[in-house]
């Protein structure tokens, strides 16, 4: 299949690894990937920041670089709900014509990593190989949003040298939010320093996700603490293999 | 602690930063919501065809909302016709003039009061009280609450921040009791002796609505205690105090709604007391009714579209109780009577989006979406939380860090440029304009040597 990779700005800027670790395995399931340079922001930022009219300007930017891919794979599972949910609901706010359909003609063509790997399959041939203690943090917007539950857990049984471990309280918000963490921040902290415990408390080394954003909180929060469980993306763990 | 009303004092940030600083409170919050969601998972896993029933309530809603003149107009005419009064009460000094002009009429200086959040919305006690009418709440909690001049926290729980040694302690001072223990039922046994008497001696009870059908200007109470069934058989002269949006066209909506309601609310197949009554029944229950349609920023709620949805709202409080940011810093960081995600929504919107402060409370919230699974009758709360803080006016600093992410956002060659070499650091630093409040609690992530999008040029050649 002909992939255009919907990066991020978050991961483009500050977490590389994750697209890197996409492309690999994209390529090594057979897939031609592409990258449209012109991709900057899908307008989730301003949009939760109450910045309408640029998020809405953003949105049908997004559009015009993405709208003739056959297929397009994201790292991360809210800005892909973002597209999903969020663009076709600023239409109706803002009775911008066409923004609906064009948000519509998206659906079965945009896909959040996880959840185009368990839709076509393959990941077992990619034997990837993780030897250490993992815990998995289902993050809100592709848990509920996409409606993805769970399910990334299933990639991680996949891999060889794995031990899983479930994440107690897992369906509860880190508490990362955006621009909640900076504007609310001693309410994000609240929420924070609960997640870093049962994240302690699992007794993992890694806490896997799909989205980079919230790990940047909770790795960011882990790490003040002084706590030693590390933070990975799901795209990492599913690209790892065994040393030569 | 206020008396109630729906104007916060300060913004939810202020006021969620000294209700954190109690770690009893969070203790207290944490144990009792906690409880609540595994009873709702449960009752609500029973139904097979949940999704569909919340679905059915939200479509009945809509269609209610949608004809509201009408069925309004309906239900007057068969409240009227079972010899009840009713009243139109724009405004909540208004609603409270009507409340306080009966009990003078009558020389009652005395009401029991059902619980009900939409007296507490019009800051009902406190006003009465002023015109020398005392209003007794007869629900456990809000009678705890009463007692320690405190405010509800819960539309539901309202003293689900208080434990049982804490209520102990406050009917031992306050009722001058010696309680042994602090069991729930001993707790109960005092309040109930205590409230025997006012429910004996009242002449008047007031009490909030849970729906009204207009069909056959009925209105219906739903309880656990049996405190509002007594309320509303007791007295002589009942006074109803409902929002407009609560009444349904139909019987038909009732039954769907009952499906929903306790479930969501008390995680119960079915509430203890439902108490319905229709007008004045001569010789049985109270011999003068009184009905007040309260408005109080209702209709320009309505006249939005995107924000009418939360006119569905059946206040059953299974927003709160799943919700990260309630549990973690209570209801009375909302500063209204409406806390949780579905007050961050409805209390700036009844303030016409004017009050500054209330303006705060749709930025109270990570947008996990816990609170539009929850929800009863499907109000998409995470959409009109984005939606209304479109609604807000930014602070300059924030606007121009916003602007400068647009001006970078909007051209891939601006915002290549930014990302390449040194100048990242300066591109994550706008991302995340207010610096500080990150890095109190959280290290920031280390500044890779290039972007992804250095990485695939150079593959690309």
């Amino acid at each position: 299949m002909k992939i255009q990779l919907f990066i991020t700005c978050l991961n483009d800027a500050l977490f590389p690894r994750t697209g890197v670790a996409t492309t690999e395995i994209l390529e090594r399931l057979g897939h031609t990937v592409e990258f449209d340079p012109r991709q900057t922001c899908c307008g989730q930022m301003h949009l939760n920041s109450g910045y309408t009219d640029e998020a809405l300007k953003l949105a049908e930017s997004w559009l015009d670089v993405f709208e003739g891919a056959e297929c397009i794979v994201s790292p991360s599972g809210s800005c892909v709900a973002n597209v999903r949910e969020m663009f076709a609901h600023m239409g109706e706010w803002t009775q911008t014509p066409g923004l609906v359909e064009r948000a519509q003609a998206m659906d079965g063509k945009l896909f959040e990593l996880s959840e185009f790997l368990l839709k076509f399959g393959g990941v077992e041939e990619l034997q990837p190989y993780f030897p250490h203690r993992v815990t998995y943090h289902p993050t809100c917007h592709g848990a509920r949003a996409l409606g993805l539950s769970d399910s990334p857990e299933k990639l991680l049984r996949l891999v060889e040298g794995l031990e899983f471990i479930e994440l107690d309280q897992k369906w509860q918000c880190c508490g990362f939010g955006g621009t909640f963490s900076v504007k609310n921040a001693d309410t994000s902290t609240a929420m924070l320093e609960d997640k870093c415990a049962t994240i302690w408390d699992s007794e993992a080394e890694y806490c896997v996700a799909i989205d980079n954003s919230c790990l940047m909180h909770i790795g960011g929060g882990l790490k003040k603490q002084g706590k030693a469980p590390k933070v990975i993306h799901l795209a990492e763990v599913l690209a790892s293999r065994r040393p030569e | 602690m206020s008396g109630g009303g729906i104007r916060p004092a300060t913004s939810f940030t202020s006021a969620a930063r000294e209700t954190l600083k109690n770690r009893t409170l969070r203790a207290n919050l944490g144990f009792a919501t906690r409880t609540i969601c595994a009873k709702r998972e449960r009752v609500v896993d029973e139904i097979e065809d949940w999704q569909a029933t919340r679905s059915a309530g939200a479509a009945l809603k809509d269609h209610a909302l949608a004809n509201l003149e009408e069925n309004l107009l309906l239900l007057e005419k068969q409240v009227e016709a079972a010899g009840g009064t009713v009243h139109w009460a724009a405004t909540a000094q208004e609603a409270v003039e009507i409340v306080a002009k009966i009990a003078r009429s009558h020389r009652i200086s005395e009401v029991v009061k059902v619980k009900s959040i939409t007296s507490d919305e019009i800051e009902l006690n406190d006003s009465l009280k002023k015109q020398g009418i005392e209003a007794i709440e007869t629900d456990l909690a809000e009678l705890i609450c009463q007692l320690a001049d405190d405010s509800p926290s819960h539309i539901l729980v309202p003293a689900i921040h208080k434990n049982r040694e804490e209520i102990r302690q406050l009917f031992a001072t306050k009722l001058g009791v010696e309680i042994e223990s602090s069991e729930p039922h001993r707790l109960a046994e005092v309040a109930r002796l205590h409230l025997r008497e006012k429910f004996l001696t009242a002449k008047m009870a007031v009490s909030g609505a849970n729906f009204a059908v207009a069909s056959t200007g009925s209105i219906g109470i739903v309880e656990s205690e049996g405190n509002g069934r007594m309320c509303l058989t007791l007295p002589d002269i009942l006074v109803t105090i409902m929002g407009i949006e609560k009444v349904l066209p139909e019987w038909s909506d009732v039954a769907t709604l009952m499906r929903l309601l306790p479930r969501s609310s008390t995680a119960e197949r079915m509430n203890p007391y439902t108490s319905v009554w229709t007008g004045v029944t001569p010789g049985d229950g109270p011999q003068e009714f009184h009905l007040i349609l309260l408005d109080n920023g209702r209709t320009n709620v309505l006249d939005d579209p995107v924000g009418r949805q939360t006119l569905r709202c059946i206040r059953c409080s299974a927003c709160l109780n799943v919700c990260p940011v309630y549990q973690r810093v209570g209801g009375h960081a909302y500063g209204s009577v409406y806390p949780g995600p579905i007050g961050a929504i409805l209390t700036p919107q009844l303030l016409a989006m004017a009050d500054e402060n209330a303006n705060t409370l749709p930025f109270a919230s990570s947008m996990c979406g816990a609170c539009y699974e929850a929800c009863p009758v499907k109000i998409n709360i995470p959409e009109v939380l984005a939606y209304l803080r479109g609604k807000t006016h930014k602070q300059p600093v924030e606007l121009a860090a916003f602007q400068v992410a647009y001006w970078v956002m909007s051209d891939s060659r601006r915002f290549s440029a930014a990302l390449r070499g040194k100048r990242i650091g300066a591109s994550v630093a706008s991302m995340f304009g207010l610096v500080k409040g990150w890095t109190d609690s959280r290290e920031m992530p280390e500044v890779p040597a290039e972007s992804f999008r250095d990485w695939w040029r150079k593959r690309d050649r």
